[in-house]
């Protein structure tokens, strides 16, 4: 059975529509990458796929529920965002959250949780600043605490939000890395909402790429990153190169820093 | 002259008073330092001030008019759940027109200007028997409510999107939040004043703050300075004749100038 099932989704704010009539399944240990440029509705979709925004139409269900009765079962790593240098929380209290943050009272942390969060901070190699507090520590740091908060609960599927945005390459690796493990082990599917494919691109399985003007396509990196595939998208002249092993596209609108009429709501 | 100040009968409810504030404040201004709320901390203080001239004009008590003027606040800032700058700007602008209907009420009162004084500056020594109960029972909502509220809390001060995310009902705890801290507020003024809120219920967190990433410890630090510069001020106010309120922001201020100055020798090894 298919993890995530999205049916003739449509997405939009009051008359403004990001895109209309998407479709896709996603399989256990599937990842899907979703690309394209900004204001084209990435982060639309995976608040959707949380249920934390209501589709214009169509429907969205995670293991055959409605996504907010799944929300505790998946993994989210949202944008980098540094932490205060006085947030009085210890990274092991980071990834505890990710177990049983969302529940009412103190509660003690029963040994079998403590065994699952150690188990989290090992697999992501965060056991050594396990106990520093977390404003203390450098951004590489801090994403892979949030990938280890996002695993410990044991996920049915991971939505990762631009999480490798301003990690430097040995930490993008990482995080990856990390994510493809637990996709191969565990079989848990990955949504990656990403600007760019190089970091992720030996692992992907299938490409959504969302285009300006409600425009989408879905499938194979070898389908969809093509000259053909985005230049249909843009309706321009668009190239896909392939520089030393690395995806290059150019001519897209938003190749140099275009500002959208419209992005700023 | 000290110790028998200190056999008397309204030196002890003081010191009860005191404590049952420090312990509520101590354990409030956690979250509040956490969540970026100092500045409403500061707004809700002042619209109890201005609730509280309000009832005196009617003629009911100030401490009723004080809650309910903090708590209004407290609802219509935490249904805003604002972030940031906007939040900021937001509260100076209630805060402004709030203080102003204050300083109306306050003239159209006619009544001693001792009350008024009271309310700014606080009055720990004239706390009766029935305050003290007041006192005590509030004190015991809010714990009650921190308790039930703990792990949600804490998570949406540290991350709030990856809260949300996890089904954590961010709006009704903001209103929760504020709520509590309300009734903090309230309790608060009765011992250090409209003015000196601030003392007990951000300085001792955020002196705790400095001293430790555990977030229980956090919570234990900031209740034992609260705790350490109220009952400490009430003493030294026996001893010589300068305003509680003084002795104790003295004293909250010195521990979290001791903080950062720790915080700043370990970091800087």
């Amino acid at each position: 059975m298919s993890v995530v099932s999205v049916k003739d989704l449509t997405l939009g704010f009051g008359r403004r529509t990001l895109f209309e009539g998407l479709s896709f399944e996603l399989e256990p240990g599937e990842l899907l990458a979703v690309l394209g440029p900004n204001g084209t509705g990435k982060t639309s979709l995976v608040r959707t796929l949380l249920g934390l925004l209501q589709p214009s139409a169509g429907t969205v269900t995670i293991e055959g529920c409605p996504p907010r009765e799944r929300c505790q079962r998946i993994g989210y790593i949202p944008q980098q965002r540094i932490f205060d240098r006085e947030q009085t929380v210890r990274g092991r209290d980071l990834v505890r959250m990710g177990l049983d943050g969302h529940r009412w009272g103190f509660g003690r942390l029963a040994p079998d949780d403590r065994a699952r969060v150690d188990a989290a901070l090992a697999e992501v190699g965060a056991t050594a600043y396990a106990d520093a507090p977390v404003g203390r520590l450098s951004g590489g740091e801090q994403q892979r605490l949030r990938v280890a908060q996002a695993l410990v609960a044991d996920p049915v599927l991971i939505l990762a939000d631009e999480p490798l945005l301003s990690l430097d390459l040995r930490h993008q690796r990482g995080v990856v890395e990390l994510l493809d493990a637990r996709r191969q082990s565990a079989g848990t599917p990955v949504v990656f909402v990403t600007h760019d494919i190089n970091p992720i691109h030996h692992t992907v399985d299938r490409v959504l790429y969302l285009a300006p003007a409600q425009r989408w396509a879905i499938g194979t990196p070898q389908e969809v990153l093509t000259t053909e595939t985005l230049s249909r998208l843009y309706s321009t002249d668009v190239d896909v190169l392939h520089v030393r092993g690395r995806v290059v596209v150019v001519g897209t609108p938003d190749d140099q820093h275009v500002h959208h009429v419209g992005d700023d709501h | 002259m000290f110790g028998q100040l200190l056999a008397q009968h309204f030196v002890h409810t003081a010191l009860w008073a005191g404590a049952i504030v420090a312990v509520v404040s101590g354990v409030i201004g956690v979250f509040v330092v956490a969540r970026g709320m100092s500045f409403a901390v500061h707004a809700i203080s002042e619209l109890g001030f201005t609730g509280a001239a309000g009832a005196l004009v009617m003629g009911i008590d100030p401490v009723l008019g004080m809650l309910g003027g903090s708590l209004l606040v407290g609802v219509v800032l935490g249904l805003l759940s604002l972030r940031g700058r906007e939040r900021d700007s937001a509260i100076g602008a209630v805060l402004a027109f709030g203080l102003g209907i204050g300083v109306l009420l306050l003239s159209l009162y006619q009544g001693y200007a001792t009350e008024a004084t009271n309310l700014l500056f606080g009055s720990i020594v004239g706390v009766s028997d029935g305050q003290l109960r007041n006192l005590a029972i509030v004190a015991g909502i809010v714990l009650a409510g921190v308790a039930v509220l703990y792990r949600p809390l804490l998570f949406s001060s540290v991350d709030p999107d990856i809260a949300a995310a996890r089904g954590v009902p961010l709006r009704a705890l903001s209103v929760g939040i504020f709520l509590l801290l309300a009734l903090t507020t309230a309790e608060a003024i009765q011992v250090v004043g409209v003015l000196l809120v601030l003392t007990l219920v951000i300085t001792p967190a955020a002196a705790a703050q400095r001293l430790t990433g555990r977030p229980g410890l956090a919570l234990l630090l900031s209740v034992g300075i609260a705790l350490v510069a109220t009952e400490g001020g009430i003493l030294l106010s026996l001893e010589k004749s300068w305003p509680t309120s003084f002795f104790i922001s003295a004293i909250s201020f010195a521990a979290y100038v001791v903080a950062r100055i720790v915080d700043w020798s370990r970091s800087s090894d």
